[in-house]
């Protein structure tokens, strides 16, 4: 690139406008940090400089662990996430596998369906899966999250893994078929396999969105002992118009906590899979 | 190994029936198809019926726990003629239109500003894309602390650099809710667009830049007329993704202001689930999901195609 700048040029072209945006991005997380470690004598006194900790306490740890069901919300979050995930990943697979390996008639008619399924908003949907639910028996019970996520992450997988199979060559796969395996045993034994780096993808993204769910949460679960995070952190922690800051905090910190130590050890991963579908290799 | 061994006439016709129901499974449309049908079934189960659903219940006066009855458009009719209705379509365009624009020019800066050279680059890449991961329920909650009436760390920055006391009511006032919402859907969803645009920058073939410097193309123009309209194509999907899930966007608003104050932002999806679950209009509440759907269609439209042609 252009040479010769000066250490001046370096800030003002690189240090100040990627700090602004790092401060930026995670002023809020620290903030949440730092309240949840307030006492309320503290969080509450306008006469205190609030950008600080002075006096560190766990109590709102220690009352949110105790006094609300969060723990179980947390079981409760993280069971969805993994089965919805697994279910999506097989799902998935079974889409995406006959579209990037097989030629048959439909083939470019069901890739757009998927990918425009992919793209149907929840809002859309929300009220007639209510309705649908209800009509199952199914209200008030994990199964009902369990069963409507995959609606969503199921041509989620399908579209990444889609692409993830196109990048894998062929020549295996032939050799095995000359080799008299069944196309189901190719696919089984000799590609899928192959094919880690790509379910590693398809899986945090689908793990994170489980996380992040919100809608369908809130209007499948409306018991304590069924919630999520999310939804238990808004409706439980904000009775009324009182606000437990202290507790909200804490809640919203530990409920992240999960999603970003998954994403720090599949950063590479997960920014691969952001990318592909928008960048062609 | 075990057909051998067995007497040679006996174990010919099982073994060719066994051979062509093999051939047949294997064939490439009855494999795929016998493969896709467990996920197909499924997304028709869940997404085609309760979409063919859907548009049933907006004809339907629907009260919740009560059997439906068929009322033609006159929930459409009913939206019409809804003042708050109008007030919600104009929010959701301003709120989607501001938003995309924001995160567009601020995600083309954030890529500019990261492509270059620079120690922990990958750590600080990393660390950008928080706000886009951590569940945005929860992120949410912290900017609801922020901009609280009493105790909102910014007005309390905004009095010490000069703003008269107690700073203003981020979340009260109609316009600065709206304002506030932009900012945080703006807060959430840039990463995702510096990032992939980042990605992008990092395709664009060095040589084309020094061509353009022995051309004496000034940074400015480099950026114009090389960056850019390589750049192009994947502005316009990931303008395309951010517009949809922007138009449809639910947690944010419903987290932070109910769509509050008086309707000021209240967004097709807020509404729709107000009048739903709220007031058990589940008719009602459908016809305001659907008219979310001619914009939806030409956008996902758009958009599928064009990532069939990618």
């Amino acid at each position: 690139m252009v040479t010769g700048r000066g250490p001046i040029e370096r800030v003002v072209r690189l240090w100040l406008p990627v700090g602004f945006f790092l401060v930026l991005a995670l002023f809020p997380f620290y903030w949440m940090a730092i309240t949840s470690f307030k006492p309320n004598s503290e969080l509450y006194n306008r006469h205190v400089m609030p950008l600080v900790l002075h006096h560190p306490t766990l109590k709102h740890y220690i009352d949110l662990l105790t006094q609300t069901s969060f723990l179980t919300w947390t079981w409760n979050t993280m069971l969805v996430a993994v089965v919805s995930t697994a279910i999506s990943l097989v799902l998935g697979v079974m889409l995406a596998y006959p579209l990037a390996r097989m030629r048959f008639a439909g083939a470019g008619l069901i890739a757009m369906t998927v990918a425009a399924i992919y793209l149907v908003p929840q809002p859309l949907l929300f009220i007639p899966l209510a309705d649908l639910i209800n009509r199952l028996g199914l209200g008030n019970t994990l199964t009902a999250v369990i069963l409507t996520y995959p609606t969503m992450l199921v041509p989620f997988s399908a579209w990444l893994l889609l692409g993830y199979f196109k990048t894998v060559p062929m020549e295996l796969e032939e050799a095995a078929r000359i080799d008299g395996a069944s196309r189901l045993q190719t696919m089984r034994r000799i590609f899928l396999p192959l094919c880690t780096p790509g379910f590693i993808s398809a899986g945090i993204f689908a793990f994170t969105l489980s996380q992040n769910e919100f809608l369908y949460a809130l209007i499948f679960l409306t018991k304590t002992s069924v919630r999520t995070v999310p939804v238990g952190v808004i409706a439980e922690l904000i009775r009324g118009d009182v606000f437990y800051w202290g507790q909200l905090m804490a809640g919203a910190l530990l409920g992240s906590i999960p999603v970003a130590i998954i994403y720090s050890f599949f950063v590479e991963h997960y920014v691969a899979g952001l990318t592909a579908g928008s960048v062609k290799g | 190994m075990s057909v051998r061994s067995e007497p040679l006439v006996g174990a010919v016709r099982p073994a060719r029936r066994a051979a062509t129901l093999g051939a047949w499974l294997d064939r490439q449309s009855v494999f795929s198809w016998l493969m896709m049908a467990p996920p197909l079934l499924f997304l028709a189960a869940l997404v085609g019926y309760p979409f063919c659903y859907g548009i049933l219940l907006s004809l339907q006066d629907r009260p919740v726990a009560h059997p439906g009855t068929f009322v033609g458009l006159k929930n459409f009719a009913t939206n019409f003629n809804d003042p708050i209705f109008w007030r919600v379509a104009f929010n959701t365009f301003v709120y989607t239109a501001v938003a995309t624009l924001l995160k567009m020019v601020g995600g083309l800066a954030l890529a500019l500003a990261m492509n270059q050279q620079f120690p922990l680059k990958n750590l600080v890449r990393a660390l950008l894309l928080l706000p886009f991961i951590v569940p945005t329920v929860l992120s949410t909650v912290a900017w609801m602390w922020i901009l609280d009436p009493a105790f909102s760390v910014l007005n309390w920055v905004l009095v010490l650099v000069g703003v008269p006391k107690p700073g203003p009511s981020w979340l009260g006032n109609p316009i600065l809710a709206m304002v506030s919402i932009i900012a945080i859907n703006t807060w959430r969803g840039l990463p995702f667009y510096g990032i992939t645009l980042l990605a992008g920058l990092q395709t664009v073939p060095p040589e084309l830049y020094e061509a353009a410097t022995i051309d004496g193309a000034s940074g400015w123009q480099r950026f114009r007329y090389v960056t850019l309209p390589l750049l192009q194509p994947i502005i316009l999907i990931v303008t395309l993704f951010s517009v949809i899930f922007t138009f449809a966007d639910f947690q944010l608003v419903y987290v932070l202001t109910h769509g509050g104050p008086q309707n000021a932002t209240q967004l097709f999806a807020t509404y729709a689930f107000d009048i739903a679950m709220g007031a058990g209009q589940l008719g009602l509440g459908a016809s305001i999901a659907l008219t979310m759907l001619p914009a939806l269609a030409l956008l996902i439209v758009a958009l599928t195609i064009y990532l069939r042609r990618g």
